[in-house]
């Protein structure tokens, strides 16, 4: 049974090594083992979902890599995989190359994925969290060549390596506190390393679900290809920070500050993201921002101790997410362009890709019956339990989310003039590389399958029929959304995007740069810290001449001493000479270079021998 | 036995010296079969683990009576990987150096002396003897910078050598504190870490405890006696460099466990808070210059100083005593020896590699390069592989380490979470190079740069391939130094 866990978690680890020590070689056979492994994958994963194993395997500690399958981790480990699955079919008909280097890397981001959410003890989370955050580094630089790309990933790394020291401080406060690094362990810690510990969980879940202050490195990870995209604003890395906090809900809960702060930094990203969301006019930038806004929902519930509906917005949203960067990708592929304002109309082009659009955008919106308007309310429902303004915050959250759905719906299925489409087409495309024209149909097959998700998935949210839901996650006391307050978010999601299909959106500069959120952390941290590095840089330059200079001396002492000794050696010599002109007894006296010995032992210090060293 | 292994490689030296017109072929193969014999007797003499107290192959000889000295050598949990590692960096030299052609002779013997005194300071068991053991592998290092080295290597040498020289000198004199602090008076290193062994007054242990940390500490090195390190390393040949970081420097923070700890158990406790800062400087310091820095062999020798920061922040942490604090402070001793091993190995690899740069191009700047990965794909992906190992990522020998060094020091003294920044800094800094060398468009000394070979290719693999076998499956190694770390800390408890 446990074999069946150790094939999760070792099986793509395996397969993508091979893949990237083969390199080139491997192209061939690359696609076909990507697919075949995450389809072995995914009947793991429901398999250990129904039979729950448990491995104990050393690391760091003699239980440091433990992994075991729970409630919250029975449901998403399934949806990670099939996640997984759809993206590499979608990035095989894509023809994503050099293929072995991507499915190589694909596939170990994907098993520190599986590491992370099957992991109980914090040192082997810990490994696969930051290996995910290595590995996203190098997809988001897959194509080095292009010199945007390496630093985008350079920004995702450090900013979600900063929060990671989270994970580092708690792992020392949970020693420190006595407790061992058992996550379940870790809420019965002694204060105050409870609420250590829940502060460096915290940050931790923060940075890589891409909240207030970090979520600028989403911006950067568009640069990436799009199947990369995909997979790290659904199922995985963000999903991953948000997964942290529902994980150690209890733990936030405990403190008494820690869940109130998630909740409200959670709704506060809904917000601010979402208008940024609204202003954005590159369509995958669109996306990127409206990822961490809707994560912001997740992280709010997870503040509020609401695990199942947290739960259920987190994989609605992954269905939907990875629906929308996939039908994005595809018109990026077939167009060469992602601006908002050159894909006037593809919707009407590409008929299909354009109607699975409408199933995520509608979704993403919160319009009804799609997934995420059940979710989102139950979210909001936990909210409203909780405290009535934390609920009006997640309102302004949902009409926002419609908002920027609905810009994104009126420019792919505007209807511009024929006139206005080929002036569009013939200088408005192919501005990010050329565009194929054509979406190959096998890409079509996991964006239906997606787009049905992204429907159907509001079952698990569904008042009444969510039931075997929660009672798999252990919450089933938590409040349900009622009629009213369905009806109150269906309303408002409507209305709003009625407004943005009528009025429009202005542009908005400030928000079209993300607030300055990454210029400004340059400014604050990043300047100052390679500032700093220089000045210290010089600093130990002098220092390194002082102590050169302090060598100097030592040779000048050197040098002085070779002279007091040349003068003692000849006042000896006289000394010597004038024994031998008293008297023929001395003669035979070798009093002369006995002294010599002597004087020489006396004062040649270590510094002078080595000063010999130098002038020999 | 293990007297075979520590002179095995000078008497060869010797015969490799004294032999003159001797094909260089033959020199290179007999040294690197000595060296793979060498390594595989340490594995024989320590197939069974050493456990508790007893000393593995353990010899003892009357040397110098009259003193309280003898011949004494021994292996236990805390020298034994140092001793694997430097049997394997031994190896890797000479494969490297499989077709040099500049003195190959000379240099074997060089290389086989060096290594015997290494040898020698791992295994010491007294004193004096590891005193000579030190001071010759100072000479031996002085040699290989002033005769193989580059630029200005002659008065790089000789910074080096005096530097280190000054602090063996200290180290001498603190010996000599031990020695009469002991009765009965003895140079025997088990005997003087006998708890209760030492019988002077808390002011003599201090100021003994501070000759024997300022010795080490301009081993190690830490900041401010660091200096002498970056020009060493950029002037002295590849694998220099590489015996330099991997397996001298580690004599530094070896001595603070195998000697400052066992040896003056109270005054460390009393003074533990000095090393935990000078620990926590180191880090951010050494991280921090080596942003700064240009040229790549600068900027490995400054991480080096940050890595070896967090071992003196890890010993230091271990020496703050609280009431439940045994299970931090065994962490933070085990995470220690274990960022010597993969600080051995890692930068070995980054030496390895930065010596690529000179051999073909002739230059260590960074800023001469670009789109490397274009034309020396397989250069590229170790080097990116090597600075993550080097930058901690889990799946590598430096996350084991690290995170038993952060959670062990932090879960004895909660502020040595200061030094946290620095795993961050160097990530940067190493990706931040990475990225201006080998991405982007082709340029500049990039253009037609040869990839790595396989005689380069073979030493890397293994470097690198112990460096993740440690950190996939770290169980063994940790097995070896725990049982000893449980001593250190269970002496320390007053």
């Amino acid at each position: 049974m446990s074999g069946i866990l150790i094939l999760i978690v070792f099986l793509p680890v395996v397969a993508g090594v091979t893949l990237l020590l083969l390199g080139r070689r491997a192209d061939r056979a690359a696609p076909s083992v990507s697919i075949g492994v995450a389809a072995g994958i995914l009947v793991a994963a429901v398999l250990a979902a129904l039979l729950r194993p448990i491995v104990v395997l050393g690391f760091v500690s003699a239980t440091g890599a433990t992994f075991g399958v729970d409630g919250l981790t029975a449901v998403l480990l399934p949806t990670i995989a099939a996640i997984t699955l759809l993206i590499l079919v979608f990035a095989v008909a894509e023809k994503t190359r050099p293929a072995a280097r991507f499915h190589g890397l694909m596939l170990v981001f994907v098993a520190a994925v599986i590491v992370t959410v099957t992991s109980t003890t914090l040192p082997s989370l810990l490994a696969g969290w930051e290996i995910m955050g290595a590995t996203s580094y190098a997809l988001i630089g897959f194509h080095w060549q292009k010199s945007r790309t390496m630093p985008a990933g350079f920004v995702v790394f450090t900013v979600t390596r900063t929060a990671d020291l989270g994970l580092y401080v708690a792992a020392g406060a949970a020693v420190a506190g006595g407790i061992g690094w058992k996550l379940t362990d870790l809420a019965d810690a002694p204060t105050p390393w409870v609420h250590v510990i829940a502060a460096g969980i915290l940050v931790a879940g923060l940075g890589k679900a891409a909240q207030l202050p970090f979520s600028f490195w989403l911006s950067r990870a568009m640069e990436g290809p799009s199947a990369v995209s995909a997979l790290l604003h659904s199922a995985a890395m963000v999903a991953m920070g948000a997964y942290l906090l529902l994980r150690l809900a209890p733990l936030l809960q405990i403190t008494g500050w820690a869940g109130p702060a998630a909740a409200w930094i959670g709704a506060t990203t809904a917000i601010v993201l979402g208008i940024i969301a609204l202003a954005q006019k590159d369509l995958k930038q669109l996306l990127a921002a409206s990822t961490a806004a809707q994560l912001g929902f997740v992280i709010l519930a997870a503040g509020v101790g609401a695990t199942a509906g947290g739960t259920a917005q987190l994989i609605g949203h992954a269905a939907t997410k990875a629906l929308l960067f996939l039908v994005a990708g595809a018109w990026l592929t077939a167009t060469g362009t992602k601006q908002l304002d050159a894909l006037s109309g593809v919707g009407r082009r590409w008929l299909i890709l354009g109607g699975v659009f409408l199933f995520g955008a509608f979704s993403l919106a919160g319009l009804p019956p799609f997934a995420l308007w059940w979710t989102k309310d139950a979210v909001l429902a936990a909210a409203l339990a909780n405290s009535p303004a934390l609920y009006a915050a997640g309102l302004i959250g949902v009409a926002l989310s419609a908002a920027y759905s609905a810009k994104m719906i009126a420019a792919v299925w505007a209807k511009p003039p024929a006139t206005e489409r080929a002036r569009i087409e013939e200088h408005q495309w192919d501005s990010e590389g050329n565009g194929t024209r054509a979406v190959p149909s096998a890409a079509l097959v996991p964006m239906v399958v997606l787009a049905v998700a992204a429907l159907v998935l509001g079952v698990l949210a569904m008042p009444a029929v969510s039931a075997p839901f929660r009672s798999l996650l252990g919450a089933s006391s938590e409040p349900e959304s009622s009629l009213a307050e369905l009806a109150a978010s269906a309303v408002i999601a409507a209305i709003s995007v009625i407004l943005v299909l009528r009025r429009g959106v202005r542009p908005f500069r400030f928000g079209l740069a993300w607030f300055g959120l990454e210029r400004a952390t340059t400014v604050v941290i990043v300047s100052p810290i390679q500032r700093f590095a220089q000045v210290l840089s010089r600093f130990d330059e002098r220092l390194d001449r002082s102590v050169d200079g302090s060598a100097q001396l030592l040779r000048d002492i050197a040098g002085r001493a070779r002279a007091l000794d040349r003068a003692l050696d000849r006042s000896v010599d006289r000394v010597a000479t004038g024994a031998i002109a008293l008297g023929r007894i001395a003669r035979k006296a070798q009093t002369g270079n006995i002294a010599d010995y002597y004087a020489a032992a006396a004062v040649i210090t270590v510094g002078a021998v080595l000063f010999l060293i130098v002038v020999r | 036995m293990l007297s075979i292994v520590i002179f095995l490689p000078l008497v060869v030296g010797i015969v490799l010296a004294v032999t003159r017109r001797l094909p260089p072929a033959v020199a290179h193969w007999v040294w690197l079969g000595t060296t793979l014999v060498d390594l595989l007797l340490i594995a024989l003499i320590t197939a069974p683990r050493p456990s508790g107290t007893a000393l593995l192959g353990e010899q003892q000889l009357v040397w110098m009576p009259g003193i309280g000295s003898s011949y004494h050598v021994g292996i236990d949990g805390l020298s034994l990987p140092l001793l694997l590692l430097t049997g394997v960096i031994f190896v890797v030299c000479a494969l490297w150096s499989l077709r040099v052609t500049d003195r190959p002779r000379a240099q074997a013997a060089l290389f086989l002396f060096l290594q015997s005194t290494c040898m020698g300071v791992f295994s010491a068991q007294d004193l004096i003897l590891f005193f000579v053991f030190f001071d010759l592998s100072i000479v031996g290092m002085y040699f290989v910078i002033a005769g193989w080295g580059h630029g200005d290597a002659r008065r790089s040498a000789l910074k080096f050598f005096l530097y280190t020289f000054l602090g063996s000198l200290a180290l001498l004199l603190g010996f000599i504190g031990l020695y009469l602090g002991a009765s009965p008076h003895t140079f025997d290193m088990v005997q003087l870490s006998r708890n209760g062994s030492f019988t002077g007054t808390s002011l003599a242990a201090g100021s003994i405890l501070a000759a024997i940390v300022v010795g080490l500490a301009i081993k190690t090195p830490t900041v401010p006696f660091h200096s002498w390190l970056p020009p060493a390393h950029t002037d002295a040949p590849t694998i220099g460099s590489v015996v330099l970081a991997a397996v001298l420097l580690k004599m530094g923070t070896y001595g603070f466990v195998r000697i400052a700890i066992p040896m003056l158990p109270g005054a460390w406790r009393d003074y533990a808070w000095v090393i935990v800062v000078i620990g926590i400087v180191s880090v951010l310091y050494g991280a921090l210059v080596a942003m700064a820095q240009t040229d790549v062999k600068k900027m490995i020798a400054f991480t080096s100083i940050n890595h070896m920061g967090y071992v003196i922040l890890a010993v230091g942490a271990a020496g703050i005593v609280g009431r439940t604090t045994e299970q931090a402070q065994q962490l933070a001793i085990t995470g220690a020896v274990t960022q010597m091993v993969s600080h051995g190995l890692v930068t070995g690899a980054l030496f390895l590699l930065a010596g690529v740069f000179y051999d073909r191009t002739g230059s260590y700047d960074l800023r001469d390069y670009g789109g490397l990965a274009r034309p020396a794909p397989r250069f590229a992906g170790f080097f990116a592989i090597a600075s993550f190992a080097s930058l901690g990522l889990p799946g590598f020998s430096g996350f084991i380490a690290e995170f038993q060094i952060f959670t062990g020091s932090i879960g004895t003294t909660w502020w040595t979470f200061l030094a946290l920044p620095g795993i961050l800094i160097t990530a940067a800094l190493l990706l931040r190079a990475f990225q201006r060398v080998f991405t982007g468009s082709t340029e500049n000394l990039s253009i037609r740069f040869r990839d790595l070979d396989r005689r380069e290719t073979v030493p890397l693999v293994i470097l690198m391939g112990l460096s993740v076998a440690i950190g996939v499956i770290p169980g063994p190694l940790l097995a070896i130094i725990q049982p000893a770390a449980q001593i250190l800390v269970t002496g320390l408890t007053p």
